[in-house]
């Protein structure tokens, strides 16, 4: 790959003032200005629709702020974070800790969503269909938790090949433009929980 | 940076951003189709003008995504057949830029007859018209570029120059939309469907026309028909104007958009009459076109690398280009490499 992007490099500019740069990192980052208009939207239609429901139940009757499960998603940023950093001085035992802490943290998270959902649906009678703050809840968090669970999916097929003893210090790359990925969903998690805990109480 | 490529970025750019809120909305339609949500139920509290925000969010800034790479073919074809570079490079990379940031700020010129606020409408309409001066900023440097120019007219020059014309009168009709009393007597009448078939139709399909002509023989290493080429150009040119401008005439008088018929008498007869002859005169252009394309794939003179004497890199290769372009990557001193080339003794890089 090192070598294929060095043959297409156009040289518009002297050479050697300029390197075509990986495609990973730029394609994730494509993916994260993109999938941000998505969320933009459907915070923009939250906020919108704020105590616009006809009936009820209305956000602060039924929602409980998942505090532990924030730290619990927050915190596996970092771990993928030092996993990371772990890959690329080639401690790979560390590394295959922290990768696997970091499903367990997101793991966790979605336990917490799954809780509350069931709570939501069977101690609330508060489904998608219920009201405008259904609607919108379900959509938007239910939006944030596909893709932590599109991570998890993606984190483990790492876990499966790292336990195979396919992942190193030569894959850091590709384990960065993960984690990109992982930094950006937790990211999202701030924003929605600011707007559906704290705002949207 | 080429214009091309710097004109591409800006659209990709746009790409990432715009797209997406349509699919965020179309992921809440299915929600209220298929699960009984009720983002835009109104019944139960929800807003049909929050699904038009949304899908205008998409909408207009796509209208640019259309025609920028349409600026990019006029950047690239207006010189070579000008026998100068381009006017105003900076410029014009800041004015394709600011279009790109402001068209995403435009949209709800669309909506003033929903009722919005006059602080909306007000926003909106002076964004609207603030997006024309970067475009008008770009015609003006085209302009710049034939000035004084050994203007050679081909048939890419030709739609081109065609382009040029049309495009500032689709500016000049947006700009009278972009007043909101003007858009509340004229939206939604056939005002309104001429300027946007001046837009794509004067401006986007003539420049790909004028990219057709360009860089057909690059693609097939024949040369499309010259004089094909200028019964097409003239007869498009005649059917165009005959449909599109007639057609303000009958908006103006009060005729609605998306109607199939309507009541004798009302004064729009003749004019209607004119527009649909006109949209004939231009079927037989297109077909002119694709005779044109069909004969001189089999039939059109060689090309041979470079029949315009032009000065970007494509035209240094042979016609169509090798299956690997460049064997070795060209070293390139300026934004017109094969001039660079062909006059060692003055280089653009020179004036760097």
């Amino acid at each position: 790959m090192k070598a294929t992007s060095a043959i297409m490099t156009p040289a518009f500019e002297t050479a050697g003032t300029w390197r075509l740069p990986d495609r990973g990192p730029v394609g994730m980052v494509s993916l994260i200005i993109a999938e941000s208009a998505i969320f933009t939207i459907f915070v923009v239609a939250y906020l919108f629709y704020l105590g616009k429901s006809l009936s009820g139940p209305t956000p602060s009757e039924v929602l409980e702020t998942p505090v532990f499960y924030t730290i619990c998603l927050l915190s596996s940023s970092l771990t993928i974070h030092f996993a990371g950093k772990f890959l690329e001085s080639g401690k790979r035992a560390a590394f295959l800790t922290s990768w696997f802490s970091t499903i367990f943290l997101g793991a966790l998270f979605m336990y917490g969503t799954a809780r509350e959902w069931y709570r939501l649906i069977y101690e609330h009678g508060l489904t998608i269909s219920t009201n405008l703050f259904g609607t919108t809840y379900y959509s938007l968090v239910g939006l944030h938790a596909f893709h932590v669970t599109a991570g998890l999916v993606m984190l483990s097929i790492v876990l499966i090949f790292g336990l195979a003893g396919r992942v190193g210090a030569d894959q850091s790359g590709r384990i960065g433009v993960l984690s990109l990925y992982w930094h950006f969903v937790d990211a999202v998690w701030v924003v929605v929980f600011t707007v559906v805990y704290v705002v949207g109480r | 940076m080429p214009l091309l490529a710097w004109l591409n970025l800006t659209m990709s750019g746009m790409l990432l951003i715009v797209i997406t809120p349509l699919t965020a909305a179309q992921i809440m339609l299915l929600v209220d189709r298929y699960l009984g949500g009720h983002f835009f139920d109104t019944q139960a509290g929800g807003s049909a003008t929050l699904w038009m925000h949304f899908f205008w969010i998409f909408g207009h800034p796509e209208v640019y995504i259309l025609i920028i790479p349409c600026f990019a073919f006029m950047s690239e074809i207006i010189p070579v057949f000008s026998r100068k570079p381009i006017f105003g490079y900076p410029v014009m990379v800041g004015a394709t830029v600011s279009i790109g940031f402001v068209s995403m700020s435009v949209w709800a010129h669309h909506m003033f007859t929903v009722g919005m606020n006059s602080y909306a409408n007000s926003f909106f309409a002076i964004t609207t018209m603030a997006v024309g001066v970067p475009t008008g900023i770009k015609i003006f440097n085209w302009l710049g570029t034939m000035w004084g120019g050994r203007i050679q007219f081909k048939t890419p020059m030709l739609f081109c120059i065609g382009f040029l014309f049309q495009f500032l009168i689709a500016g000049l009709t947006g700009i009278m939309l972009a007043s909101a009393p003007f858009d509340w007597q004229l939206s939604l009448s056939y005002f309104v469907v001429a300027h946007f078939h001046y837009v794509i139709v004067g401006g986007i399909l003539f420049a790909l026309f004028a990219a057709f002509y360009y860089w057909y023989s690059k693609v097939t290493g024949r040369m499309m028909s010259e004089r094909l080429g200028k019964w097409h150009f003239w007869l498009f040119m005649l059917g165009f104007h005959m449909t599109f401008d007639v057609m303000h005439i009958p908006g103006l008088l009060g005729m609605p958009r998306r109607i199939y018929t309507y009541e004798p008498g009302r004064g729009w007869d003749t004019l209607n009459l004119i527009v649909s002859i006109g949209a004939f005169v231009q079927g037989i252009a297109i077909l002119v076109f694709v005779a044109n394309l069909i004969i001189s794939y089999w039939k059109g003179a060689r090309a041979g690398n470079d029949p315009w004497d032009a000065w970007t890199l494509e035209w240094s290769v042979s016609s169509p280009p090798p299956a690997y372009n460049f064997a070795s990557i060209p070293t390139v001193a300026s934004r017109r490499p094969l001039w660079d080339l062909k006059h060692p003794e003055d280089p653009d890089s020179r004036y760097d």
